[in-house]
């Protein structure tokens, strides 16, 4: 599989490097920038970040491995993160997420994030999102949902095209 | 004397007192790091002068420090210091030390890591106390939770610093009841080494080996927590020079030589001090072996040549000595040795002077060339050796790919430039002047003398441990030894005269070529000899100017350096 970064992106990201004193430095914001073009990072990006910043390939890799937020496959159109830390978790986020799963034909026994075989939706937990005191919250996308009911959260899957 | 082994006296070394286990010691305030730069003294090398061993996985005295597996953790004190910046001293005048506690628990003790932290005058280091073998059981037990603990069918069982911490701190029962973290196993991480992720204890040695020594950075840790694995990068294969030595560092059974792997256990092996063949490096190894066959080759530390290390290729080049096809009967007239060799001296002895040629492989001895070397002398003999090269790169390998280079110069075997003779010598057989051609370990139709030209010998003599074309020219073949199966010295690239130590015996009717040449030496000249490889290197120590002042007991186990 061949790599091509376009031009306006690959101008962006020089840029960007010129922000820290290493081009190391650099990596994590770079990544994010491949990612959200992309929509992951795949490992000839992931070759490719290496040689821009000097670094070897395995160095990017294990950053990309070590944050669960950077992508190593295409995910679904819509992302649905389900919050399970504490306050989430007590406000039923698991039979959320299972609902989610069921819903969409997924397994819930599987602990990591799954994509429909449309490729339409992504169903994962996620750590807390910050709003612990509307739980159960959800994430889709970009948009946030509080006090998720499963109610509610078959109204969400409705409303994504 | 010609050595550089005497050095003028180094400066007066600083040094601080400490107490290890009660007892007060002298330790230098500063110590070589990997790199041998000076670098304030660990807890964990001062415990080693005063015959303590931490236990550590991570720490490696030839790597950077890394401080991660913390098995090294041990309990310790430094001297109170008052409000008033002055010692506070125990009623009986000796200084107070306060012990490194937990802040907010002061009853639990706080270890530090014996291998990154430095010592400070007057401090206290507890290796065998219950709070520091508690620390040890603790790390220990963590350490397991999620190994397969699969032994009996480990390569490393029987050198595994799991298995041997785990006798001196570990527990006969597990607490963990949880499903264990299944990670990759039979990883091929390149051609040589197979990995096993979950008996990795993530101590990063490997890493750092390959980094900083190997100057690949190809191996990393990906993803995190307990499902933290060692990998390379997809798809890129592990593949240096110098790969197989993360097998001998690994302190684990994670890095497997694919060579070795399943091969043998290793309490079979019968280990002998050695060193390597394959190249004017040099590099001190250990061969292992069971029931008169080879299966390793491992470095052995010696920093004047190889550090720690040495290379893939020399420490995979043994498999020769095991081979079917080696030599192991005398090939001629006479297949007795002692008649055999009588035989062969009546002839040199009859053939006229200067009608005698030599080929010695700057594979042989010190020993064997020495030897070769009265034949020639006596018998007026053109001798040379055969020049064998091939690509070196900046860490250990020399393109120079025989062992004894300098050993066949000094003893004038080979003239300055080798391999200048040959020609001559193939010339000396075309137009007849060289009748008797003696050749020992080389194949020398690969150089300019070929079977043809052979074919108008007289007399050919050749000694080697595997069959060629000019073993199969020749009317006398002797089989020799692989330097597995004997004794003798070689000198390196640097001047560095090294001896090795046998290991297995010699196949079939195969003998030492020292041994031999020592009678054939006896037979032609009437000069008798040491019938030891000791005498013999020392009466050549005597005779030869380079070798001027030392002695095979001098050679130890790590060789001495002789100008060139
Ligand atoms: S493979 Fe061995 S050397 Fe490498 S990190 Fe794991 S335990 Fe350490
Ligand atoms: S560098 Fe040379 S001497 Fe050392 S192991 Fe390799 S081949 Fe043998
Ligand atoms: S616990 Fe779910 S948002 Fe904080
Ligand atoms: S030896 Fe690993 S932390 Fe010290």
């Amino acid at each position: 599989m061949s790599f091509t970064v376009p031009k306006e992106l690959e101008t962006e990201l020089d840029e960007l490097i010129t922000h820290y004193p290493q081009k190391r430095s650099a990596s994590l914001m770079f990544l994010h920038a491949i990612q959200e073009h992309f929509g992951f990072i795949s490992p000839e990006a992931m070759e490719w970040t290496a040689k821009k910043l000097e670094l070897q390939p395995i160095n990017v890799y294990e950053l990309v491995t070590f944050y669960p937020m950077f992508r190593t496959e295409k995910l679904g159109k819509y992302q649905i993160k389900v919050c399970r830390t504490l306050s989430c978790a007590l406000g039923g986020s698991h039979a959320l997420r299972d609902h989610f799963c069921q819903k969409l034909g997924l397994d819930s026994t599987k602990h990591e994030p799954q994509t429909t075989k449309d490729g339409k939706f992504t169903v994962e937990f996620v750590e807390c999102l910050a709003s612990c005191g509307t739980a159960p919250v959800v994430m889709i996308n970009e948009d946030f949902h509080e006090g998720v009911s499963n109610q509610k959260a078959d109204e969400l899957l409705g409303r994504c095209k | 004397m010609s050595t550089t082994e005497t050095k003028p006296a180094p400066p007066p070394v600083e040094k601080i007192k400490i107490k290890v286990d009660g007892r007060e010691i002298e330790v230098p305030k500063m110590t070589p790091d990997w790199q041998g730069k000076m670098q304030p003294t660990t807890m964990l090398q001062a415990c080693a002068l005063a015959n303590q061993d931490v236990p550590h996985y991570c720490y490696h005295p030839k790597l950077p420090i890394a401080g991660n597996c913390r098995m090294c953790l041990v309990e310790f004190g430094t001297p109170m210091i008052g409000p008033d910046r002055q010692p506070v001293k125990n009623e009986d005048g000796t200084p107070k030390i306060a012990k490194s506690v937990l802040p907010y628990e002061p009853s639990t003790p706080r270890g530090a890591i014996a291998c990154a932290t430095p010592i400070s005058p007057g401090m206290e280091i507890y290796p065998s106390s219950p709070a520091t073998k508690q620390m040890r059981e603790a790390v220990l037990e963590s350490l397991l939770i999620n190994h397969p603990l699969d032994c009996p069918i480990c390569d490393q069982a029987g050198e595994c610093k799991l298995q041997e911490y785990s006798v001196d701190y570990g527990k006969a029962t597990s607490r963990f009841v949880e499903e264990k973290e299944h990670k990759p196993k039979q990883v091929d991480l390149g051609p040589r080494i197979m990995l096993d992720d979950e008996r990795c204890i993530l101590c990063s040695r490997c890493v750092r080996f390959s980094k900083d020594i190997a100057g690949d950075d190809a191996l990393g840790f990906a993803s995190r927590g307990s499902r933290n694995f060692l990998t390379n990068f997809p798809g890129k294969k592990f593949d240096n020079n110098y790969t197989l030595n993360t097998v001998d560092i690994c302190p684990v059974g994670a890095l497997t030589s694919k060579d070795f792997r399943f091969q043998m256990r290793v309490w079979f092996l019968k280990e002998s001090k050695s060193v390597c063949t394959s190249c004017a490096t040099g590099c001190n190894i250990v061969i292992g072996s069971r029931e008169n066959k080879v299966y390793r080759y491992e470095p052995r530390e010696n920093d004047a040549v190889n550090s720690s290390w040495m290379c893939d290729a020399g420490r995979l080049n043994y498999k020769w000595i095991n081979s079917e096809f080696r030599l192991t009967q005398i090939k001629g007239p006479k297949t007795e040795w002692s008649l055999a060799l009588r035989d062969i001296a009546e002839t040199l002895r009859k053939a006229p002077l200067g009608s005698v040629a030599m080929v010695a492989s700057a594979r042989q001895t010190n020993e064997e060339l020495y030897l070769l070397k009265k034949l020639a002398t006596k018998l007026n003999a053109l001798t040379d050796s055969v020049p064998r090269t091939g690509e070196g790169d900046k860490l250990l390998v020399n393109a120079d790919k025989n062992p004894n280079s300098n050993g066949a110069k000094l003893i004038g075997i080979a003239p300055a430039q080798m391999g200048s003779n040959l020609p001559k010598i193939a010339e000396g057989i075309h137009s007849g002047s060289i009748k008797t051609l003696i050749v020992f370990g080389e194949d020398v139709t690969k150089c300019g003398i070929s079977a043809d030209l052979l074919g108008k010998l007289s007399t050919l003599i050749v000694s080697d441990i595997l069959p060629n074309k000019t073993t199969e020219a020749a009317h006398y073949v002797l089989p020799g030894c692989a330097h597995a199966e004997k004794r003798g010295s070689f000198v390196n690239t640097k001047g560095r005269v090294q001896r090795f130590m046998q290991n297995t015996q010699p196949k079939g009717n195969a003998r030492a070529e020292w041994e031999f040449l020592h009678e054939l030496v006896y037979d032609v000249t009437g000069q008798n000899g040491f019938v030891s490889i000791e005498g013999l290197f020392n009466q050549m120590a005597k005779e030869v100017p380079a070798f001027q002042g030392v002695t095979w007991a001098a050679l130890g186990d790590l060789g001495v350096t002789i100008n060139l």
